[in-house]
C-alpha cells in the first residue's frame, strides 16, 4: 500500500487540507484575468505563476471548474498529427504529460495505452504513411502498420474480410495516452490557486470594456473586474466572448457527442480509433467502454444527446469488436466543439494590444492543455507569439495560410 | 431445495404449470415461467446475487425492478443483466460477477477493512510515485475495477435485435392507474394511443401494492381498468417493453425482447410512479434489506414468501401495507415506525388489530450480518434495541422516477415540504400523472389520469395540481454511523462519509461532488442514490437544500446493448450496373468511396495492372467509370452557374464542347474536379469524382439558394452508368458498334461531346483523355450498362481488348500527368500549389475561393506539385506518403508514385518546395527504413508530350 495512503488512514480527522482550496473574495482588479476555468484556463494560470511569477491572476468560470469541454471530452492523448507544425506543438505537450502527475501532485493516470487509426481505404492508407513518416520525422514514435502486426496489438479487432469496410492496416502511436481529464482541471486548479491565483466559478462574464485598443476590465454577474491582460480559453462560447472584445473568430460550434458502456473486465488496452467508420474506443479504468466519433453534422450550440448518434457509433462498434453486442451503453451526453477551416487551433496575440485568445480548439483541445498553457503563459507574459504558436495565429485565416489538420483530426481528435 | 412459494392467487406473474431449471453459480435452482432469475433466487432462498464495486460487499436485489443494479449477473457470454428483469429459462447458466474466488467466499471482501485508507478519490493522491509507478498500479487497478467479462474470441450473436417505428397520438409511458386512466380518457378523446409498460402485465403498482386494509383492493380496480383497456381498440397496450429514452420532438426508444422500438408521438404522458428510496445506515446495503414494495413484488406476483422473520421500517400507510402482505404470506412480523407524528391509516390500525408489535424509533443503527444475508436490525429510539430478521423491508419514501421527464428537460429538484425530490416543470408537449408527481391515492391517480389523458389528445396544455400530501417520506431517512458503511450509491460503494469527505475537500457543488465522488455514475446511473447524495452534499456544504438540483439525467434511462441500438446494421455499398461482369471476370474489388470498383483483373495484382496499362497503350483497353458523379446542369443561367462554381470559364463554351472543370472550397483550396459536357446552351452534364457526387451536388444546391439563378440541378449520377474506352485502337472497336455519330476525328474531336445512340443505345459519348490516349467515355442509362459493357468487349475482341481497373489507370494517368483530387492534393492545396494555375480563367468577376486565391497570390508559392523520376534502382524503396526533404526539414511528400510499364522507369509526383519547380531539380526523399535517394524534377507529363495520342 502506497505511503500516502497510510498517511490518510491513519489521520483523525478528514481531510488535514482541503484537495481544492477554498475560493477567495474576489479583488476589484487583476494584472491577468482568464476568461474560462476549463484545463486550459487553469493551466495558463499556473505557468503564469510558476514560469513568470505572475500571481495575480484571477480565472473566472461561468459554471463550474473543467465543467466545459474538460469534463465532456474523452481523454485521448496524441501527438501522431500531420503538419509538421501540429506535430512539434503536440510533441511538447506529451513531453509535458509525461512529468504533469509529479508536477501537479495528483494522479492524473496518465497512461500510454498505445493508439491505433486504423485505415479501411487505400485512401487511408496513404495518409497513415505519411502521418508515420511526419511523425517519425518530428521524433514522435509513429508506426505504420500491417494486418500482422495489428493481429497482435489488438487482437480483439475484427480483421476479418467480409465486412462492409475491411480493416486494411493502420497508423500505430505506441506513445497514444489517456488521463484522468477532470483531475487535470482540479490539479491545474490547486497548484494555480496555491501559486495566490484567485479561481472564481459561477461567474460570468457578460462584458468586455475596451478603452483605446486595450482591455481595461471584464463585466461580470458578480461585478467589474478590471484587468491589465486578458485572454479567453473558452471553448464552445469562444465566439460570443470574442465578439465582447470587438473580435471575430472564425469559428463555428459543431456537438461533439460521447458515451460510456456498462463496466465490465479488461478487455481492450489500445485506443482503436476508425475514420472511415466514425468512431473510436477506449478502455477507461473504471472498465467503461469509452466512445465516440465526429462532430454532429450541423453547427449547433446545444449539449442533447441524439438517438442517432448511438444508433451509428454501435453500428460501427460491433463492425470492429462484434462480441461487443451485449455491451450495454449506459450514459451518453455532448459537448459544443470550436471548429476552424482547418481543423487546427487559435492562439496568441489579438488586435487588441493586451488580449489573447486560446480558441479554436474543437475537438483536439484535451491534449494540448499542458502546451498551450505553458505557451500562453509565455505569450500573455513577454507579448509576443512564442515561435511554436507562430503557426497558430489568428491572421492566418486572414492570408488564408492554413494548416491541414483535417486528415489527422477529425474523428481521431 | 424447498421453496418459499406461496399458493394461488399470489404469484399473479409465474405460471406453476411451466417449472424450468437453470443454474446460479453452478448450482441448479427451479423457478417458473414468468420468474425473474431473481425471483427464482430468492424463492430458493438465495439472496446473495452480486459483489460491490470497491469493498466486494455481498448485494442482492433492493427493488425487484431493476432500478439498483444489485442483480447484475452474467449469462454465458453476456455480462451485466439485470436477474430482476431477465426471465428464467430452462438451461441458463448464471453466474455471480465481480468476485475472487467465489461469489459466497469473494478472497477481496477483507479489501473494507483497509476502506479508511482508501477514502473518497483516493486514486487521485497516489499511485505516481516514483514516475512509471502508475503502469503498475493501472493494471492492478483495472483487474479490480469492472463488472462482468466479455470474451473476445467468443461467435458473436449477429443479427439478433433488429428495429420498429411506431407512430401514436398521445405515448403513456407507464400502465398503473395514472397511465390506463389517461390512456382511456386520451383513447376517448379520440387519440391513437400506446400505452407502454415495463412489466409483463398492465396494472403498476395496484399489482402488489396493498391500497386498504383488506387487500384485493388493487386487483378490483386493476381488473376494471385492464379490462376497459382492452376494449378500447385505440390503445395498443405494449407491455414488458422498457421505454429507456425521450428524444426531441417525442421519439421514444423502447426496447422489448429483440427489438428496439422507435416510437414518434405528439405528446407523451409520463406516468412511470415512483422508486423505492433507500435508507441510509449502517450495512443498508445487505442482501435480504429491500425496499417495501420489493417485498410485495415477492409475495404478489412471483408468490414468493420473502422472509421467515420481517421487520419492516416504516413512516407511512404503505409500510403497513408491507406488513399486512407480509404477515399473511405468513412471515412473523415486527414494524419500526419512524418518523414524528403516528400514522393515520386504516393498515395500521388493521396491523395494530393483529397484535403485530410495532417499536418506534429515531433512528436506525445498523444492520447485521450473517452469512451474507441480514440477520438482525439495532434501532434506535430512547435507547437502542435489536431485532432479529432475515429481512428488512425499508419504506420511508419514494423518489419519482422521472427519467423521461428530465430528458425533456424539465426540472427535478427536491423539495423540502415534500423531503424528496419534485416534478417542478414538465417540458412543452410533455404531461405527467400519478405517483411520478407526488403521492397519489388511487381516486386521484384515476381522476388525474383522465384530466391528464384528454388534454394530451386535445393538445391542451396542463400544469399538476400541486400535492398537499407531504407525509409519506421520512425527512431525513440517513443515519451516520461512527463506523461507517451506510451507503448512499450501491453501484459505487459511496458511503455517507465519502460525501461528506467530498465537500471537506472543496468539491462543493453537485456536478463537481459527483465527478470526484463518482456518485450516481454506475450502472444505475443514480436513480437510487441521487436523492440522498443530494440530501448529504447540500447537507456538508451548508447550502440550501430546497430546490436543489441533481446532475444531469440524459438518455439513456437504463442501459441498452449494442445490439439493440445498432440493429440489423444498415451499410449500404453502391455497386455499378456492371459488378457482376467484373466478379465473372475475376474482378480484385476495392472501396472507393460508397461504391466498390474493380482494382484490377485477375490474381497476380503487378502482372495485372502491367498487362493492362500496355492494352491501353498499344491496343485497346474498357473501364467502368460508373462510380464519376454525373449532375445535370439546366437553365438560362447555367453557364453563369458553372462560372461560379468552378474556377474555368464556361460562358463561351460551345454546344458540342467539353471542358475541364475544378472546384475549390472558399478558402481557394482544391475540392473536386471533372468535366462539364455542354450538351445544349442551357445544359450542362457534369462530372464529379469518385465519392464527392452527393457533396458537390450539395454544395451547388447551397450556393444557389444564395445565388438564386435560373435553373435545375439534378445529381443524375444512379441514372447513368458510363465506360470509358481508351487506346489507339479505340475508335476501331466502336466503328464496329452500330452508331449514328460519325466517330472521325474531324467530326468528333478531342473534347467533343455527342449524343446519340450507341449500339441503339442512347448515350452521352465525349472524348477526353485522363489515360492520355484517344478515348470516348460513355454514357448511357444505368439499365443499359451492361449490355453496352458486354457489346465493346465483344466488338473489340479482335482487338484484345482488355478490361482496366483503378490501379491501372492510376499508373496511366501517372505517366500523362493528372493529378487525382484527395491523393496529389490535401486539404489545404491551391490550383496554384497544384500547378494547375492554367485552370482559372482570371478574367472573371466572381468564382467561389476566387477572393482567397487572389489573397494567396500575394504570397510567394511556397510550394508546388511536381513530377519526379527516381534514378536506377531507387523507386523501390520510395512509396505514397514519404517525405521530401532539403536538409532535413520536410518540404512536402510524395503523393504518387510507381513504376510506368511505358516508360520503363519510376515515376510520381510530389510536393516540394516551390523553387524546385524546373526540370531538372534535384531533391531527398526519405524513403522506406528512413533511406535517402535523390529524386529528380521532370516536366510534365511525363507521356507523349504534346499530346498527339489522345487527340488522335
Amino acid at each position: 500500500m502506497p505511503l500516502t495512503l497510510l498517511k490518510y488512514g491513519l489521520r483523525c480527522s478528514y481531510p488535514s487540507r482541503p484537495f481544492l482550496p477554498d475560493e477567495r473574495e474576489a479583488k476589484s482588479t487583476y494584472d491577468v484575468v482568464v476568461i474560462g476555468g476549463g484545463g486550459h484556463g487553469l493551466a495558463i494560470a499556473y505557468y503564469l505563476a510558476q514560469d513568470h511569477g505572475i500571481r495575480d491572476v484571477a480565472v473566472i468560470e461561468r459554471g463550474y471548474l473543467g465543467g466545459g469541454n474538460t469534463a465532456r471530452n474523452t481523454a485521448i492523448i496524441r501527438a501522431n498529427y500531420l503538419t509538421p507544425e501540429g506535430v512539434a506543438f503536440y510533441r511538447e505537450s506529451m513531453e509535458l504529460w509525461r512529468d504533469l502527475s509529479n508536477v501537479l501532485d495528483i494522479n492524473l493516470m496518465y497512461s500510454e495505452r498505445g493508439h491505433l487509426t486504423l485505415a479501411h481505404t487505400d485512401a487511408a492508407i496513404r495518409t497513415m504513411r505519411w502521418r508515420a513518416e511526419v511523425n517519425k520525422h518530428l521524433g514522435v514514435e509513429s508506426e505504420f502498420v500491417g494486418l500482422d502486426d495489428l493481429a497482435t496489438l489488438c487482437p480483439e479487432l475484427n480483421l476479418s474480410r467480409s465486412v462492409r469496410f475491411p480493416i486494411l492496416a493502420a497508423l500505430y502511436h505506441p506513445t497514444g495516452a489517456t488521463a484522468r481529464h477532470d483531475a487535470v482541471a482540479w490539479g491545474y486548479a490547486r497548484a494555480a490557486a496555491n501559486r495566490g491565483v484567485h479561481i472564481l466559478q459561477e461567474t460570468e462574464v457578460t462584458g468586455i470594456v475596451r478603452e483605446g485598443g486595450r482591455v481595461i476590465a471584464v463585466e461580470t454577474n458578480r461585478g467589474r473586474i478590471g484587468c491589465g491582460r486578458a485572454v479567453q480559453a473558452v471553448a464552445g462560447t469562444s465566439v460570443q466572448v470574442g465578439a465582447m472584445a470587438g473580435l471575430r473568430l472564425p469559428i463555428q460550434p459543431y456537438p461533439l457527442q460521447a458515451c460510456v458502456s456498462v463496466p465490465v473486465k479488461p478487455v481492450l488496452d489500445p485506443i482503436v480509433v476508425s475514420g472511415s467508420l466514425h468512431v473510436y474506443i477506449w478502455q477507461s479504468q473504471r472498465g467503461e467502454l469509452v466512445m465516440g466519433g465526429a462532430t454532429d453534422p450541423y453547427p449547433l450550440h446545444g449539449t442533447r444527446a441524439t438517438l442517432d448518434f448511438k444508433e451509428s457509433l454501435t453500428m460501427h462498434i460491433l463492425e470492429l469488436f462484434p462480441f461487443l453486442a451485449e455491451a450495454r451503453l449506459m450514459r451518453q451526453w455532448a459537448g459544443v466543439t470550436d471548429m476552424t477551416a482547418d481543423f487546427a487551433p487559435i492562439m496568441g496575440l489579438t488586435p487588441l494590444a493586451n488580449y489573447f485568445v486560446d480558441a479554436g480548439w474543437g475537438t483536439w483541445g484535451f491534449k494540448a492543455t499542458p502546451v498551450a498553457g505553458k505557451r500562453m503563459a509565455e505569450c500573455i507574459a513577454t507579448g509576443r507569439q512564442p515561435d511554436i504558436l507562430k503557426p497558430f495565429h489568428l491572421e492566418r485565416f486572414r492570408d488564408f495560410r492554413l494548416l491541414g489538420e483535417k486528415g489527422a483530426a477529425s474523428v481521431g481528435h | 431445495m424447498t421453496q418459499a412459494r406461496l399458493p394461488p392467487p399470489y404469484g399473479r406473474f409465474i405460471d406453476r404449470q411451466a417449472p424450468r431449471t437453470f443454474t446460479f453459480e453452478g448450482r441448479q435452482y427451479s423457478g417458473f415461467v414468468g420468474d425473474t432469475i431473481a425471483s427464482a433466487l430468492v424463492a430458493n432462498g438465495q439472496w446473495l446475487m452480486s459483489r460491490s464495486f470497491k469493498y466486494h460487499r455481498p448485494r442482492g436485489p433492493f427493488t425487484l425492478t431493476g432500478d439498483d443494479a444489485n442483480t447484475l449477473v452474467q449469462i454465458g457470454g453476456e455480462p451485466n443483466i439485470l436477474a430482476d428483469r431477465y426471465p428464467v429459462r430452462d438451461g441458463l447458466a448464471v453466474w455471480g460477477q465481480h468476485y475472487f474466488g467465489s461469489l459466497v467466499n469473494d478472497r477481496l471482501r477483507g479489501l473494507e477493512r483497509l476502506s479508511r485508507f482508501m477514502p473518497v478519490g483516493f486514486y487521485y493522491r497516489t499511485f505516481f510515485r516514483p514516475r512509471g509507478a502508475w503502469r503498475h498500479w493501472e493494471r492492478v487497478i483495472r483487474r479490480s475495477a469492472g463488472l462482468g467479462r466479455f470474451d473476445p474470441k467468443a461467435e458473436p450473436r449477429r443479427g439478433r435485435c433488429d428495429k420498429a417505428y411506431l407512430f401514436a397520438d398521445v405515448a403513456v409511458i407507464g400502465a398503473g392507474v395514472a397511465g390506463m386512466s389517461a390512456a382511456l380518457a386520451a383513447a376517448e378523446a379520440g387519440a391513437e394511443v400506446i400505452l407502454v409498460e415495463r412489466d409483463p402485465e398492465v396494472g403498476g403498482a395496484l399489482n402488489y401494492r396493498r391500497l386498504g386494509a383488506d387487500g384485493g383492493e388493487g386487483d378490483r380496480h386493476r381488473d376494471a381498468l385492464a379490462e376497459a383497456v382492452a376494449a378500447e381498440p385505440a390503445i395498443r397496450v405494449m407491455t414488458g417493453t422498457t421505454c429507456t429514452g425521450w428524444f426531441a420532438d417525442h421519439m421514444l426508444t423502447m426496447v422489448r425482447g429483440d427489438r428496439f422500438y422507435k416510437l414518434r408521438a405528439r405528446r407523451t404522458v409520463i406516468a412511470t410512479g415512483v422508486i423505492g428510496r433507500p435508507a441510509v445506515f449502517r450495512n443498508n446495503d445487505l442482501p435480504g434489506i429491500i425496499h417495501g414494495s420489493a417485498a410485495q413484488r415477492l409475495i404478489h406476483l412471483y408468490g414468493v414468501r420473502p422472509g421467515r422473520e420481517a421487520v419492516v421500517a416504516t413512516c407511512n400507510g404503505d409500510g403497513y401495507g408491507v406488513a399486512l402482505d407480509l404477515i399473511d404470506a405468513g412471515c412473523a412480523v415486527t414494524v419500526v415506525e419512524m418518523g414524528g407524528d403516528a400514522i393515520s391509516d386504516p393498515r395500521r390500525d388493521r396491523v395494530r388489530e393483529r397484535g403485530v408489535p410495532v417499536r418506534r424509533a429515531d433512528a436506525l443503527v445498523e444492520a447485521v450480518e450473517r452469512n451474507n444475508r441480514i440477520a438482525g436490525l439495532q434501532a434506535r429510539d430512547h435507547s437502542a434495541f435489536n431485532l432479529e430478521c432475515d429481512l428488512l423491508c425499508v419504506e420511508l419514501g419514494v423518489t419519482p422516477a422521472a427519467s423521461l421527464i428530465a430528458h425533456g428537460g424539465g426540472e427535478v429538484v427536491y423539495s423540502n415540504d415534500r423531503h424528496a425530490m419534485l416534478v417542478k416543470e414538465l417540458p412543452d408537449g410533455m404531461h405527467a400523472a400519478g405517483a411520478v408527481l407526488g403521492p397519489c391515492p388511487f381516486d386521484a391517480a384515476r381522476a388525474e389520469g383522465d384530466v391528464v389523458g384528454a388534454a394530451a389528445a386535445g393538445d391542451d396544455t396542463w400544469s399538476p395540481p400541486r400535492r398537499e400530501n407531504g407525509c409519506l417520506n421520512h425527512p431525513w431517512p440517513i443515519f451516520p454511523h461512527p463506523k461507517g458503511k451506510e451507503f448512499v450509491d450501491f453501484d459505487e460503494d459511496l458511503t455517507a462519509a465519502d460525501l461528506q469527505h467530498t465537500v471537506a475537500d472543496g468539491f462543493r457543488t453537485v456536478e463537481l461532488a459527483k465527478r470526484f465522488s463518482t456518485v450516481g455514475m454506475g450502472p444505475s446511473q443514480g436513480r437510487l442514490s441521487a436523492v440522498n447524495a443530494v440530501c448529504l452534499l447540500a447537507d456538508a456544504a451548508g447550502a440550501p437544500l430546497d430546490g436543489a438540483r441533481v446532475w444531469t439525467n440524459r438518455p439513456p434511462a437504463e442501459p441498452e446493448t449494442f445490439a439493440h441500438l445498432a440493429g440489423q446494421s444498415f451499410q449500404p455499398v453502391r455497386l455499378s450496373p456492371m459488378q457482376g461482369r467484373h466478379l465473372e471476370a475475376g474482378a480484385e474489388m476495392m472501396v472507393a468511396g460508397a461504391w466498390l470498383r474493380p482494382a484490377f483483373y485477375g490474381r497476380d495484382r503487378e502482372r495485372a495492372i502491367r498487362e493492362e496499362v500496355s492494352a491501353v497503350r498499344t491496343g485497346v483497353g474498357l473501364i467502368d467509370v460508373s462510380t464519376l458523379g454525373g449532375i445535370d446542369v439546366r437553365g438560362p443561367d447555367a453557364a453563369e452557374f458553372l462560372n461560379r462554381i468552378y474556377t474555368f470559364a464556361y460562358k463561351k463554351q460551345e454546344v458540342g464542347r467539353v471542358r475541364y472543370v475544378l472546384m475549390c472550397d472558399e478558402m481557394g483550396v482544391i475540392i473536386d474536379d471533372g468535366v462539364a459536357c455542354r450538351l445544349e446552351e442551357e445544359h450542362f452534364y457534369v462530372t464529379t469524382t469518385t465519392g464527392n457526387s452527393d457533396a458537390v451536388h450539395r454544395a451547388m444546391l447551397r450556393w444557389n439558394a444564395e445565388w438564386k439563378l435560373d435553373l435545375d440541378i439534378t445529381n443524375v449520377t444512379a441514372a447513368y452508368c458510363g465506360v470509358n474506352i481508351a487506346g489507339p485502337r479505340a475508335r476501331a472497336v466502336l466503328e464496329r458498334v452500330q452508331a449514328d455519330m460519325d466517330l472521325g476525328r474531324d467530326a468528333f474531336p478531342y473534347l467533343g461531346v455527342r449524343t446519340g445512340r450507341i449500339a441503339d443505345i442512347p448515350a452521352r459519348a465525349f472524348r477526353v483523355g485522363f489515360v492520355g490516349e484517344l478515348g470516348y467515355e460513355i454514357h448511357v442509362s444505368a439499365s443499359a450498362g451492361e449490355a453496352l459493357w458486354d457489346i465493346l468487349l465483344e466488338a473489340g475482341a479482335e482487338d484484345g481488348i482488355r478490361r482496366f481497373g483503378v490501379e491501372a489507370q492510376r499508373v496511366l494517368r501517372l505517366e500523362k500527368g493528372h493529378i487525382i483530387i484527395g491523393q496529389d492534393t490535401d486539404g489545404t492545396m491551391t490550383p496554384q500549389e497544384a500547378a494547375m494555375a492554367w485552370a482559372i480563367a482570371r478574367r472573371k468577376p466572381f468564382f467561389v475561393g476566387g477572393r482567397a486565391l487572389d489573397i494567396h497570390s500575394r504570397h510567394p508559392l511556397s510550394r508546388t506539385l511536381v513530377g519526379f523520376v527516381l534514378p536506377e534502382g531507387g523507386g523501390e524503396s520510395v512509396a505514397e506518403g514519404h517525405l521530401t526533404l532539403r536538409d532535413d526539414a520536410i518540404i512536402g511528400h510524395v503523393t504518387s508514385v510507381a513504376c510506368s510499364p511505358t516508360l520503363g522507369r519510376f515515376i510520381g509526383l510530389a510536393v516540394v518546395a516551390a523553387d524546385l519547380d524546373r526540370p531538372g531539380a534535384r531533391f531527398v526523399i526519405k524513403g522506406a527504413g528512413g533511406g535517402r535517394i535523390e529524386a529528380q524534377v521532370a516536366a510534365l507529363p511525363f507521356y507523349d508530350s504534346d499530346n498527339r495520342r489522345q487527340e488522335m
